[in-house]
């Protein structure tokens, strides 16, 4: 009786939130609650945000409105999976989950039900091979792209020599955190570098002994693979036992305002790697404050406005919306469907003129999707954290990965996807 | 007036005994397992069997699996998520290491390894009780989730430390993999819930089941009229970890497909489980179902409710979901501490005397 009670209720409020017509749907599984919270909510309101932005000024995308219904999933794996569920009857033009968690689940729920899952600079790394992962993009770059470049950038600093220095990287031990290490130990075998690989639990509110280990093992840099609530605590813990904080650099989501502030001036020189620009000195937030913020048509309470993962959700909502007009495009129709969608995705292309129209010029980098290529440019910069002006600080111009190590990595993972899920190599046009 | 023992006579000691001596008890039982295997794998869709269906018959299976231990045998355990963790990895590394035998067996065979893990962490039951035995089932918790982390074997020196169940079919139908109908993995773990529930209840009714509670009640008593408190507590250990590590195996290859350790099973499900029984009804297996049911359902209905209905955000709808059924569960152990199950007991004899309850 209590079942079908609660179930009636159930299945009537999932009819409720049905689709209306001609509207494109794009659902953000957001989390505002929770250890991870502090790097959702901006993250939501920024996506959220753009595509109000583009209902108010253009009307929507090629003639037909935008919605975002949320579904929370507290970067939670069961809520995730419970959203998708729910979300996959309405035509989900495209999931992001920012969760590398929920996206595992969702790779193989979303390769068999045909629809795009685009997680952007997170998620499986291998599924830049765009002709084993036909449903799964990840530009504008990768783990392995990030892992590269912050080495790169090491290397710049020590005049093109890292052998004998000694590299910790301290991670999020689940798959997010895991995902760079091979990449850094083969990056160790080629440059000559010593590699310190430091767990911590998540959500890592506790970090003493693995802070304390290395002290003891004085590492010449930090690398730090870390999310929510264990990005702020690690900060803290490197300001509070001197560790040279220049020397400490965090992945791009490890790099935003609420990792750095608790920790007050102990922050000053941290670096993280970002592929967004920072701040909100581009054109678009002319349009953005007139038509979103003053109408007080923005998501949330405006205060994240310009931070790291506001910009961030912005973007990642720039890039579904043009790929969902390269999608109206190719197929002559407003109302695209998942599968056009995809198209939309595989053939996008954003180039600097493209990025000027916008408004965006600098806020992230041009790029090219094919079918084989699903990563992208694979780049990213470095900034560091101004604690006396309280903002990020671009230190260096887009970089690129080390193809040479990236790579070969890349089909590795791929073929063992294929192997493990079944999936044939898809055939790609020649171009 | 329909519910009662008057007229319903008993000519067999087998008849006296059964489960169900109440007739219309008896004819509901048979007409909700006719409408579980029957009805609802017709009307089912991919919604209801992956995001109710299966959690809630899974995490009935792990309620039963710690009822048995902890509300029939009195030995309180946190080590449910371990244990639970235990089960995905045995079932995995059975799937791959013997990609022909049948996914039925590796399950089965995923419980029988986590029974044995269960007895060598029940061991210090024999000295330790009470909340230092938490204490010690605690430290298995940990323990094995440390474990299945760091060591490559375990996950097949998967890169990212996850493992994912390859597809099985049982009888032609695929059970697991993301291309499996949500059918057939409803009805191949309601059949593991059926046989699992009827085993559970014919055991703590005969012997074993009698020695468990002999234990609870009072080991010492026990032991003086001849209960042997390392054959009760150790086969206790089994029997609950031989169901928790079932639980653990189908929410690995059915339910989710891919797992990862410290998400899956951390700390957070040895609560969620323990409270399941809580509130189900210790020592009931009606009370298990229940607190599974209403552990793992009332969030999904609150949120449904409350963002698919009301249409508010999603941030306060959390928020006020984790208030409510935090207020329900204190609401429910205020009216009756011993659970939903003994609130059914007292509907039931209610029933029995209406409409003259005097």
């Amino acid at each position: 009786m209590r079942l079908t009670h609660l179930g009636g209720l159930a299945l009537a409020a999932v009819l409720a939130a049905g689709p209306a017509l001609a509207e494109l749907n794009f659902p953000s599984l957001s989390y505002r609650t929770g250890p991870y919270a502090a790097s959702g909510i901006p993250f939501a309101d920024g996506y959220a945000d753009y595509f109000k932005l583009l209902n108010e000024r253009d009307g929507g995308i090629g003639g037909a409105m935008t919605r975002t219904p949320e579904c929370e999933t507290a970067y939670d794996t069961t809520r995730g999976v419970e959203c998708y569920e729910q979300l996959r009857g309405e035509n989900p033009l495209v999931l992001q989950p920012l969760s590398t968690g929920i996206t595992y689940q969702l790779i193989p729920r979303m390769t068999e039900d045909k629809l795009p899952l685009h997680t952007m600079g997170y998620g499986r790394t291998s599924a830049a091979d765009g002709r084993s992962f036909e449903w799964v993009f990840n530009y504008p770059g990768t783990y392995w792209d990030a892992a590269s470049i912050m080495v790169k950038y090491l290397l710049d600093e020590n005049g093109g020599d890292l052998s004998g220095k000694t590299i910790a990287l301290v991670y999020h031990n689940s798959a997010f955190g895991k995902e760079p290490i091979r990449t850094l130990e083969k990056l160790a075998e080629k440059h000559g570098f010593t590699l310190s690989l430091i767990a911590i639990d998540p959500p890592g509110q506790e970090q003493k002994s693995q802070w304390l280990q290395i002290r003891r093992e004085r590492p010449d840099y930090v690398l730090m693979w870390g999310w929510g609530v264990m990005n702020q605590v690690a900060i803290s813990e490197a300001a509070n036992m001197g560790f040279p904080m220049e020397n400490f650099i965090g992945v791009w989501w490890s790099g935003a305002e609420p990792d750095v502030l608790p920790a007050g001036m102990g922050a000053d020189g941290y670096k993280a790697i970002n592929f967004t620009g920072v701040g909100t000195d581009y054109p678009f937030y002319a349009d953005l404050t007139q038509y979103v913020l003053d109408a007080g048509n923005g998501a949330g309470d405006g205060s994240s406005v310009g931070t790291v993962q506001y910009n961030r959700g912005i973007y990642a909502a720039m890039l579904a919306a043009e790929a969902a007009r390269t999608a109206q495009g190719i197929h002559g129709t407003a109302d695209i469907t998942p599968a056009m969608m995809r198209d939309g995705m595989e053939n996008l292309k954003i180039d600097d003129a493209r990025l000027e129209e916008l408004g965006m010029t600098g806020f992230g980098p041009a790029l090219e999707i094919s079918c084989e290529n699903h990563r992208g440019p694979g780049v990213g910069l470095i900034q560091q954290w101004d604690a006396e002006a309280k903002e990020w600080v671009q230190l260096t111009e887009f970089m690129n990965a080390d193809e040479e190590v990236v790579a070969p990595l890349v089909a590795e993972d791929a073929a063992a996807f294929r192997a493990e899920s079944g999936v044939e190599e898809r055939d790609c046009p020649a171009s | 007036m329909i519910y009662r023992e008057a007229g319903d006579f008993k000519t067999s000691y087998a008849a006296d005994n059964q489960t169900f001596p109440i007739a219309f008890d008896r004819w509901a039982y048979f007409g909700l397992l006719a409408v579980a295997f029957l009805v609802v794998p017709l009307v089912i869709d991919p919604y209801w069997s992956n995001a109710i269906l299966l959690p809630f018959l899974i995490w009935a299976i792990a309620a039963l699996g710690l009822n048995i231990l902890t509300g029939y045998c009195g030995q309180v355990s946190l080590g449910t998520g371990g244990f639970m963790a235990v089960g995905a990895f045995a079932s995995f590394k059975l799937m791959t290491a013997f990609p022909e035998l049948n996914v039925i067996f590796a399950v089965l065979g995923a419980g029988a390894i986590t029974a044995a893990v269960g007895v060598a962490f029940g061991l210090p039951s024999l000295r330790i009780k009470g909340f230092y035995l938490a204490v010690a089932t605690l430290a298995a918790q940990f323990f094995l989730i440390w474990l299945f982390n760091k060591v490559p074997w375990f996950f097949n020196h998967s890169a990212t430390g996850q493992i994912n169940a390859p597809v099985r079919s049982v009888l032609g139908w695929e059970v697991t993999g993301a291309s499996a109908g949500s059918v057939a993995k409803y009805l191949f773990c309601l059949t593991f819930v059926l046989v699992l529930a009827w085993v559970a209840r014919n055991l703590t009714r005969g012997r074993i089941g009698r020695s468990w509670m002999a234990i609870r009640d009072m080991d010492v008593a026990a032991e003086i009229i001849g209960v042997d408190p390392l054959r009760a507590k150790l086969s206790a250990f089994a029997v609950s970890s031989f169901f928790i590590g079932i639980a653990g195996a189908l929410y690995f290859t059915v339910y989710f497909g891919a797992i990862e350790v410290t998400d899956a099973f951390g700390i957070r499900v040895s609560f969620l489980v323990l409270f399941m029984i809580i509130i189900g009804g210790l020592g009931s297996i009606l009370g298990s179902f229940l607190g599974a049911a209403f552990m793992v359902l009332m969030p999904v209905f609150l949120k449904n409710a409350m963002v698919g209905r009301l249409g508010w955000p999603t941030d306060l709808a959390a928020h006020v979901e984790f208030m409510l059924v935090g207020l329900l569960i204190m609401g429910f152990l205020i009216v009756e501490p011993h659970g939903l199950a003994q609130l059914w007991r007292i509907t039931k004899e209610k029933l029995r005397l209406w409409p003259f309850p005097h």
